[in-house]
């Protein structure tokens, strides 16, 4: 029998209690800053933004500092901070092509317009732990170096390709306000807006095990970074009280442009076409991942059979977002004891039925 | 002479200490009413598919917008991102003087201008200097 029970205030309040001074750690140790989480976790902070799908570095690192570092416990906090603020008026497609590039790279040219830019990067380091960083209370590295800036225009790789007619070109935008999934749920088919919209805060770790999976076999996939470029983007909005655009500020954005093989079908000839991946922050590996599972998502429009788990986009949409994934897994750990007990009668009525059909026959037999 | 977008500009990018040198410099300031805010929202931020096709949401941003109107009814705005309300509202003063005195904007935001060309020099040939420059090596035969 179960007996419906209140309690645990003060329990809860015991653990929250704790918590803050697990949170804060031995106090002979100084105190994290939320300038040298900014600074300093700075891709973690990006991480948190695109996950939260918001763009503000200070309420960023106040999430990791009060998540004690787990990201999307802290991706949730902002985005349930989100929720209390009001939406203004949306901004402008960004212009990423008018970027002012840090770092822009392509694997299938190697001499390209504007070059190839490495920009702070991890790539060619060879991973050996630093023990010179452990010493704390060293001089901040020198300044790295400069070189005269010729940069002329960068022209999209994508561009070029297209420019020859071996590029799919994108097909032109509605000015319709794209669909929103903050505003409506998810619906299938997917359009494109909204698949992009769901990579986009979706989980950096479920699309890069998802993009994978197309490389090895899950999805016919055979990709090329044709660019992967990262650098400040302008926000630009319309106000209504002034009747034109303004710029507001900019903000750090990765794209990636994933260039895949097509065989053509129908009225399209064989040609090369594009998975798209763009984060908020420095965030390469998600921009990646996400371009690999975007083109996977187009098969259906292409035509191209949907075998594999990352072509499936109800699949991919509705298990990408790790806000709702860990709000559905850790549920688990609030109480179920009604649940369970019914549970265990029911369990416990069929062993008796169970253990009563056995005993019977053996019964008949011993006469 | 600035245009209102190029001033508007500028002040969304200021630093607090600089709109503060900046209404500094242009004392003494009229009084000022707010007619709205400063209030802290969001903008939602789009992006296009494949950087050039149709537009999709990619993620809110915080800003921060403030309208002002002077004694004579000119009336300022400031829309910036962030969660900064004072420096909203300062620059929704400064937008509001300079609606007035559009002549001085140049010189009351140069300082601004110069520190947002600095940084984004320095960090151009920061860039600059992590471009590959690829040597042809003679084939090993």
């Amino acid at each position: 029998m179960y007996v419906a029970v209140k309690g645990g205030e003060a329990a809860i309040e015991a653990a929250h209690a704790w918590l803050a001074a697990a949170r804060r750690g031995d106090p002979s140790v100084p105190e994290l800053g939320l300038a040298q989480i900014e600074q300093q976790l700075a891709l973690a902070v990006d991480r948190v933004m695109a996950e939260g799908s918001c763009h503000d570095r200070g309420l960023a690192a106040l999430a990791i500092k009060q998540a004690r570092g787990d990201l999307i416990e802290a991706a949730f906090l902002l985005r349930a901070y989100r929720t209390t603020l009001p939406r203004f008026t949306p901004a402008e497609p960004l212009d990423t092509g008018r970027m002012r590039v840090l770092r822009r790279i392509s694997a299938t040219y190697k001499d390209l317009p504007g070059g190839q830019v490495l920009g702070p990067t991890f790539d060619y380091t060879h991973r050996l732990l630093d023990f010179a960083l452990a010493a704390e209370g060293a001089p901040p590295p020198p300044p790295a170096p400069e070189a005269e800036s010729g940069v002329g225009p960068m022209p999209r790789v994508s561009e070029i390709l297209a420019a020859e007619g071996l590029m799919r070109r994108e097909p032109a935008g509605e000015e319709a306000p794209p669909p929103d999934l903050t505003r409506e749920p998810l619906r299938f088919p997917a359009p494109r807006p909204l698949r992009l919209q769901a990579l986009a805060r979706g989980d950096e770790g479920f699309l890069l095990g998802l993009g994978y999976s197309t490389q090895r076999g899950y999805g016919n996939a055979h990709p090329f970074v044709a660019e992967l470029r990262l650098g400040e983007v302008e926000v630009v909005l319309c106000p209504p009280e002034l009747g034109f655009p303004i710029s507001i500020g900019e903000v750090t954005v990765t794209e990636c442009q994933m260039v895949n093989q097509f065989a053509g079908a129908g009225e399209a000839p064989p040609q090369f076409t594009r998975g798209y991946g763009l984060a908020l922050g420095h965030s390469e590996r998600k921009a990646m991942a996400m371009a690999l599972v975007d083109r996977a998502l187009m098969a259906r429009e292409l035509g191209e059979e949907v075998l594999a788990p990352a072509q499936d986009e109800e699949f991919v949409l509705l298990h990408a977002d790790n806000v709702e994934a860990t709000g559905f897994v850790e549920h688990l750990k609030l109480p179920h004891h009604v649940d369970f007990q019914s549970e265990l009668e029911k369990l416990r009525s069929i062993r008796a039925r169970v253990e009563a059909e056995r005993a019977a026959p053996r019964a008949e037999a011993a006469e | 002479m600035l245009s209102r977008p190029e001033r508007l500009a500028l002040l969304a990018r200021a630093s607090a200490a600089e709109l503060a040198a900046a209404m500094a410099a242009a004392a003494p300031l009229p009084p000022h009413r707010r007619l709205r805010g400063p209030e802290v929202g969001l903008t939602m931020l789009r992006g296009r598919a494949g950087g050039d096709g149709a537009p999709f949401n990619l993620g809110e941003a915080t800003l921060t917008r403030c309208s002002v109107t002077l004694a004579d009814g000119t009336i300022g705005h400031a829309w910036r991102l962030g969660r900064e309300a004072e420096a909203a509202e300062a620059a929704a003063l400064l937008d509001a003087l300079l609606e007035a005195a559009p002549a001085r904007a140049e010189a009351l935001l140069a300082p601004i201008a110069a520190r947002l060309a600095a940084e984004a020099e320095a960090k151009a040939r920061r860039a600059a200097a992590t471009e590959v420059r690829f040597a042809t090596l003679a084939a090993m035969r």
